[in-house]
């Protein structure tokens, strides 16, 4: 199937640009010649025209894939920012010259019609059974890579069920869960190396449990107890781990998304090899930061990787109210990003896409857009009970017919890679782990109440300095009114 | 924008103008000679935007790590702040931005976090609010909430601020207050040029991310001999420009410049010795040296072109009332902006100028 980038590569051809005139460049009903031998076509004249055409052309072309990379990583170095962008001048030429779009005249009145019905395919490896589809994209990952990945999931999948319900009984005061969308933090971050700069919204626990992030920090941070690396300041699930290069959670949404561009660009400059990551949910694309970190990391070239979590939900708020366009990987190319549509519920179409998608970040110095679709399929948070908005059918659907888990599974059963005997053992193994750690979490004091006062500047000040010290006067004498029993001294 | 731009480009030449009744007076801009001790080393005669640009030179001179960004700085900077600065250093230090403060702000953040020396421009400071979120809920928290695990201490604000005579409602704005509220950040805001580097390296070097506002009017009117090389002046420490035993008088910025007037005033026509103390550092704010100071003279004006409501001057109030109760020979005294935008045509009735100072010195005396 063509891709946009492909269709817009022949509006910027010079040799092409005949047959393309008059029509609608969105409309992906109306393409008649055969897709595949068009685009080698097209691909063909693109390397031949590539040495006359500047700026906005060009930039269309580097996103045809089977260009060799060396050639673009030539054409990038000249193509570092600014005026050399704009084509030159011509007033003699047809063509319209204005700085800010490279594109044809047309003559007649035509509104481009915005495309929801067939939009950006979604690329899967396995169907719903877990049956490669197409065995040439089977990553063919060794049984030991598959096992964990399947171990990884199973094991979120049981600690989220005993917080969950540890927030139910009144241990820790807040959760979230990640059923449904485990195919999304195990696939992606497989595909990275421990050094690559994670940003998060706050399902992505799968993403820090893969990169070896132990249960009792998991636990810690949810419990807010002394061993918390967070010290205790934050609601649970706010992890953070930088030894694990997993930057601390923050509750406003987006924020993360010009942020990761900034990470990327300091770590482009350092010329270390190394991309950055920014997962969100279809909802936060909606934040003004999303639209700022979209732009900048396409104008600022950064090698970093937007991975869209598209769950169907933000809260309450389904996707037909959160957006009219067709989902967030079609306004990727209206940024300038090379964009992809993934079964998030499919590990190995989410391992596929991520590990290219790094590949050329790194090598090219751009940035990629992976929108994952997949379903939210426990509620927002324990604060939401989604009965209210959603029925149980369709909820049922998505963990019966269509879960990760069970579709990874499938494959490995297939292999006899795993059966009933491993599936009891590994049960009752992880149930084991978690109920252990959460038992000592469940003991552990509460960080020592100074650590309310530090950090808030590199150094401490005297006006807090001053407000601590009245803090403690003041517990000292009313010492009966605070629970100082259940924090460290 | 562009037609600030021209508009101060015209009056290059022209030290700013205060009208006052009839008469067309002139805010001249008095050179510190004080404080020339902040840094040995050859000195050369600079503005105040060729004071930010040489603090920024001696940064990208000095750490490959340093970026400087934001809307339109690669041509030099509609203050022209960074003018010859992406020649020098290269088009991956010196870059301009995508029209968008938030994502200015953001991106620095993560840069900085990163661990690049982020130095961020907004256009002027009036714009700075789309990044609101990013600044308070974001770079300040970010060490905190990590438990020290992260932080964007190397990040640096930079905006022009203030009045510049026409600037109106967009183009004159103080929002310190609006972010003295937040623990987590500094907010300076220099007089001069020599102070302008010397705190804005200091900024740079602070491991806390740091708000630099740069009075506007001052960029061209402000000449004095600033050193070459790199120098930091402390922040968290105001400056007393002028020892008095009968009143103090705090201010940052512009202002500083206008009670330096008063007091003199004060001296001349009310026979009254007036202490002047330059804030310099918003927050975290040198309380010690103004409660030292008005401990000794028992009486105390505060003065920004702010809104008084919620302005700075109220935090200043309420501390030193609190401290120095029973020093107090009369009320604090606040003379700020009105409560209401920042008009265009009514400027000269709407800032707080040296004779509204004056008369509440004389208020303040005769209490």
């Amino acid at each position: 199937m063509t891709t946009l980038p492909e269709i817009l590569d022949r509006f910027n051809q010079n040799a092409s640009a005949a047959k393309f005139r008059g029509r609608a460049v969105w409309d992906f009903h109306r393409q008649e010649q055969t897709r595949d031998t068009h685009a080698l076509d097209v691909k063909m004249a693109a390397a031949r025209g590539v040495k006359k055409l500047y700026g906005i052309g060009l930039h269309a072309i580097r996103q045809n894939a089977s260009l060799k990379a060396t050639t673009f990583l030539q054409q990038r170095a000249f193509r570092v920012n600014g005026a050399l962008r704009q084509q030159p001048f011509d007033s003699s030429a047809e063509k319209p010259q204005f700085p800010g779009a490279s594109a044809e005249f047309i003559d007649h009145l035509e509104f481009i019609q915005p495309n929801v019905i067939s939009g950006i395919p979604v690329y899967r490896v396995m169907d719903r059974q877990g049956q490669i589809i197409n065995p040439s994209e089977d990553p063919k990952l060794s049984k030991e890579m598959v096992l964990n990945f399947y171990q990884k999931m199973t094991l979120l999948n049981t600690m989220d069920r005993i917080l969950y319900e540890s927030q139910r009984q009144g241990r820790i005061s807040f959760y979230m869960t990640n059923y449904g969308e485990e195919g999304t933090h195990i696939g992606s971050a497989a595909a990275l190396e421990p050094t690559d700069l994670v940003f998060g919204q706050y399902r992505e626990a799968g993403v820090l449990m893969y990169r070896g992030f132990p249960l009792d920090l998991f636990m810690a941070q949810c419990y807010a107890n002394a061993d918390d690396l967070g010290k205790g300041r934050q609601m649970p699930v706010h992890y953070g781990c930088k030894d694990l290069n997993f930057v601390t959670i923050s509750s406003p949404l987006a924020t993360q998304l010009p942020q990761a561009a900034g990470a990327a660009y300091a770590v482009k400059r350092e010329n270390s090899n190394r991309v950055v990551v920014c997962y969100f949910g279809e909802g936060a694309a909606s934040e003004g930061d999303a639209h700022a970190g979209f732009n900048f990391s396409a104008t600022l070239e950064c090698p970093l990787i937007f991975f869209c979590r598209n769950n169907g939900y933000a809260i309450s708020t389904p996707t037909n109210e959160q957006y009219r366009g067709d989902g967030i990987a079609a306004r990727g190319p209206g940024y300038g990003l090379m964009s992809i549509r993934v079964d998030g519920n499919d590990v190995f179409a989410v391992y596929n896409a991520t590990k290219e998608a790094r590949r050329r970040a790194v090598a090219e110095n751009q940035p990629f857009l992976i929108e994952a679709m997949t379903y939210r399929i426990g509620h927002h948070s324990t604060s939401d009970d989604s009965s209210a908005y959603r029925s149980v059918d369709e909820v049922n659907y998505w963990d019966k017919q269509d879960h990760p888990i069970s579709r990874l599974r499938h494959y490995m059963t297939a292999r006899d890679w795993w059966g009933e005997d491993e599936e009891k053992a590994w049960r009752k193994q992880s149930r084991k782990l978690v109920m252990e750690a959460f038992e000592r979490a469940e003991r552990r004091l509460k960080p020592n109440p100074e650590l309310l006062f530090t950090d808030v500047y590199d150094e401490m000040i005297p006006p807090i300095a001053k407000q601590r010290d009245a803090m403690w006067r003041h517990i000292q004498q009313y010492k009966e009114h605070y629970p100082l029993d259940l924090y460290e001294k | 924008l562009l037609l600030i731009l021209i508009a101060s480009i015209s009056r290059a030449t022209n030290p700013p103008l205060t009208f006052t009744g009839t008469e067309i007076e002139e805010q001249v801009f008095i050179a510190d000679t004080h404080c020339m001790n902040v840094s040995a080393g050859p000195t050369q005669k600079m503005n105040l935007f060729q004071s930010v640009t040489s603090a920024l030179d001696n940064t990208l001179a000095g750490d490959p790590t340093a970026v400087i960004f934001g809307e339109d700085v690669a041509f030099g900077g509609v203050f022209r702040c960074t003018v010859g600065l992406r020649d020098k250093y290269g088009k991956d230090r010196v870059f301009n931005t995508p029209l968008c403060e938030q994502g200015i702000v953001g991106f620095g953040i993560g840069a900085a976090a990163a661990g690049a020396t982020a130095i961020a421009e907004i256009q002027f400071a009036d714009y700075i609010y789309p990044a609101f979120d990013q600044i308070v809920n974001e770079a300040a928290k970010y060490r905190y909430r990590s438990g020290n695990m992260f932080d964007c201490g190397k990040l640096t604000i930079r905006a022009p601020w203030g009045c510049v005579g026409h600037g109106s409602i967009y183009h004159s704005q103080c929002p310190e207050a609006f972010f003295t509220h937040c623990p987590g950040i500094k907010i300076v805001v220099p007089r001069g040029p020599v102070q302008a580097k010397g705190l804005l390296l200091s900024c740079i070097a602070d491991q806390n991310p740091c708000i630099f506002f740069e009075p506007k009017i001052l960029y061209r009117a402000a000449v004095e001999q600033v050193p070459t090389e790199a120098y930091q002046i402390p922040l968290s420490q105001a400056e007393v420009l002028q020892e008095g035993s009968d009143l103090t008088l705090v201010a940052w910025g512009t202002q500083v410049h206008v009670l330096k007037e008063v007091a003199a005033m004060a001296q001349e026509k009310l026979g009254v010795s007036c202490e002047l103390i330059d804030l310099r550092t918003i927050l975290p704010w040198d309380t010690e040296t103004v409660c030292k100071s008005v401990v000794k003279t028992g009486r105390l004006l505060i003065s920004h072109e702010a809104p008084v409501t919620g302005g700075f001057a109220a935090e200043i109030s309420s501390t030193v009332q609190e401290e120095c109760f029973l020093n107090l020979e009369a009320p604090i005294s606040r003379v700020c902006g009105y409560d209401t935008p920042f008009p265009h045509i009514f400027e000269p009735f709407y800032i707080p100028d040296k004779w509204k100072c004056f008369e509440a010195v004389k208020r303040m005396i005769n209490y």
